[in-house]
């Protein structure tokens, strides 16, 4: 198994007529079992045309009627991003996975209000994050596919490159992955640290999870405390930003300390008191998630 | 991003909430007829900066008199004024706001943020207004109160009269408390802020409800709809080093360490600035050059860097994803190349085309000292740095 997302995930994707869209179209449709997976695209503008062979819909709801799309995945840019999630919600897709960088923190609390008020069923990952790889299956998003190898380690991380570096490290010392899922470094955002170790403690194909934060916020404290109460599996964590002065912001929106909070200090003891594993060198993340499976 | 008070009081003027009458003031001279033209007997006058603690640091005074006027601002104009928030270096004050006096009788205290909880615009009140609300926050989280507003209503009535009386407003007081916070919470969502702060929130002797400060931060991805609040963007107030980079698409802080880090990806990056702590030294900077590391941007990154006088040596940590190894190579080497490096700089690579990307660095004659791993990195270039000393 895996999470969220598998080799039997039919993707639609949104802002596929653009640059960044057109790029990561291909070059995930090239990854494992892409070629069956990505089914369809959304342009209003060229519906009827196709994009290297994979059709171009009006709509999200056209493209699920006509492929049976069920997850979708957008590119498109930040001005029109919170309403291609909405787009996607209004189809009811399982999953829907923002890619795009900068959208403004108010049309998020809109999309999320709208989202929760009318009891939607579909999951959002993003924004602003690398997207969701279940190795060797399917992969949705920008993450290089090729660092990654099919295993029973899950990863959660709020920042891209990073995950990388875990992923990176993992495959080096042979532990492949169940899935490894980027949330995102927005303040405003879909599923957070929290939801994704609940999918993977019921993963039957995840043996251990690897939980990457940063500065800003209070999510990861949240996902400590469900992991003390609730998690089956061993976690380990590692936090960035132990360096980041208070009122700075560190790139992502979310990033930032402050009124005292959300400092990597605070969320490191926080992690430890629940019984995760933590290190403070990013470079061995991999190295200490070894060490809780022996 | 950052305005001034007198820009935020503009701003929240439009929407409805009361404030003084003030003028802004760029000399002395101008601060003189500004309280000339304001009339009264007692005036205000406020250093204009973008850090909080103003008060504390001496950035705000009361004068009694023209002369008295032209003093202050005298002395305030072009001080370097420190703050818990400027650092000991402090920032120097070009702009004043010359206001009338007003007639305190009760200083409360009224902020919004966006609450990632709840994913709500959070109004935060506290009947503890003018003090350092960080520490009531910490002492008596009681005297805080709360509303997560719904996006759909904005704050509701009920919602605002209920804050109002926990505040103690008096009763003849709450409808213009309300009002107040009704018109907050909409300059705060139609201009798309991050952070909105009044402290204090004034009751005067007449009864009438005032932002006497007021502070405001915008959300950098909404500014594209905003013009309005761009062009409030005041570049003295911010780092020049930082206000270059971000020319050039280059997100880069400032801090105060021996090592400069250009690394791809805003969580990389801190993972990299923490590493480099973890093994002895610290970081010169946080830079993420973002997915697409061109030769001008590598360049222009080492520029920025190599003007801080106290660095010591270059980290540079690429995790190649979509950016490949080998065109970050290239790129570092023609940059090494026109920059002339007087440091020594560590490189780490991995992923995509890694193998092509470490052969075009040691092709290169460069002296680039290349690190296997993250903690190699780390270690290589604290012990360079050391070299430098």
């Amino acid at each position: 198994m895996s999470i969220l997302i598998n080799k039997n995930s039919r993707v639609v994707t949104q802002g596929i007529t653009g640059k960044t869209g057109q790029f990561h179209t291909r070059m995930s449709r090239e990854y494992a079992h892409g070629k069956a997976c990505y089914v369809a695209g959304v342009n209003p503008k060229k519906a009827g045309e196709d994009f290297e062979g994979i059709p171009i819909f009006a709509s999200v709801r056209d493209a699920k009627a006509k492929t049976g799309a069920n997850v979708s995945v957008i590119y498109v840019p930040p001005p029109g991003a919170a309403a291609a999630i909405w787009e996607a919600c209004e189809a009811d897709l399982d999953l829907v996975i923002c890619i795009t960088e900068g959208i403004p923190v108010r049309d998020m609390i809109e999309v999320r209000d709208r989202m929760r008020k009318q009891n939607k069923k579909t999951l959002l990952v993003g924004p602003n994050c690398p997207g969701v790889i279940t190795p060797d299956e399917i992969k949705i998003g920008i993450m290089p596919g090729h660092i990654h190898k099919k295993g029973r380690v899950g990863v959660v991380s709020r920042s891209g490159t990073l995950t990388y570096e875990a992923v990176g490290q993992l495959t080096a010392l042979g532990y492949g992955q169940s899935s490894a899922v980027g949330i995102g470094g927005d303040p405003v955002n879909g599923l957070k640290h929290v939801d994704v170790l609940r999918l993977f403690n019921e993963d039957p194909e995840t043996d251990a999870v690897i939980m990457i934060g940063e500065i800003g916020g209070s999510d990861e404290e949240t996902a400590a405390e469900w992991v003390k109460a609730n998690m089956r599996k061993p976690v380990v964590g590692f936090i960035a930003g132990v360096t980041a002065p208070p009122g700075k912001r560190m790139g992502h929106a979310g990033a930032i300390i402050s009124g005292g909070k959300g400092t990597a200090q605070e969320k490191l003891a926080v992690m430890e008191a629940c019984g995760i594993r933590i290190t403070k060198n990013p470079a061995e993340m991999g190295k200490l998630l070894k060490s809780v499976l022996k | 991003m950052k305005i001034h008070e007198y820009q935020a009081k503009e701003v929240l003027r439009k929407f409805g909430v009361p404030t003084p009458r003030g003028i802004p003031c760029f000399s002395v001279d101008e601060a003189v007829q500004a309280a000339q033209s304001l009339g009264g007997k007692v005036w205000v006058v406020k250093a204009q900066i973008h850090a909080g603690g103003r008060g504390k640091g001496g950035g705000v005074k009361l004068a009694r008199s023209a002369d008295e006027v032209k003093t202050l601002a005298g002395q305030i104009l072009g001080m370097q004024l420190v703050t818990h928030q400027t650092g000991a270096q402090g920032q120097k004050v070009r702009r004043l706001l010359i206001e009338e006096g007003a007639d305190i009788r009760k200083e409360l205290y009224v902020g919004m943020v966006v609450d990632r909880q709840t994913q709500r615009v959070c109004l935060m009140a506290s009947s503890e207004g003018g003090m350092d609300i960080e520490e009531v926050a910490a002492t008596h989280p009681e005297k805080i109160h709360k509303v997560f507003v719904d996006p759909a209503t904005g704050i509701k009535d009920a919602e605002a009269d209920e804050v109002a009386r926990k505040l103690d407003v008096p009763e003849a007081g709450v409808p213009r408390a309300r009002a107040l916070l009704q018109a907050l919470y909409r300059a705060f969502w139609e201009c798309d802020a991050s952070l909105a702060e009044i402290n204090p929130m004034i009751i005067t002797g007449d009864g009438s409800v005032v932002a006497l400060d007021a502070k405001m931060n915008f959300d950098d991805n909404a500014l594209f709809r905003h013009p309005e609040i761009v062009a409030m963007r005041d570049l003295d107030e911010e780092d020049p080093a930082e206000v270059e980079a971000s020319k050039h698409d280059l997100n880069y802080i400032q801090l105060d360490g021996n090592i400069g880090c250009l690394v791809n990806g805003a969580g990389l990056a801190m993972a990299t600035m923490d590493v480099i702590k973890l093994y002895g030294d610290s970081p010169a900077n946080f830079l993420d050059v973002g997915g697409g590391a061109t030769a001008e941007k590598v360049t222009e990154a080492f520029k920025i860097m190599l003007r801080n006088p106290g660095l010591k040596a270059i980290l540079v940590n690429i995790f190649g994803g979509i950016m490949k190894c080998d065109v970050i190579a290239t790129a570092l080497v023609e940059a090494a190349k026109v920059v002339s490096l007087r440091v020594p700089l560590v490189v780490r690579l991995e992923g995509t085309n890694v193998e092509l990307g470490k052969k075009i660095l040691a092709d290169s004659g460069l002296p680039i000292i290349s690190a296997a791993n993250m903690a190699d990195a780390a270690e290589k270039v604290v012990a360079a740095a050391k070299g430098k000393r």
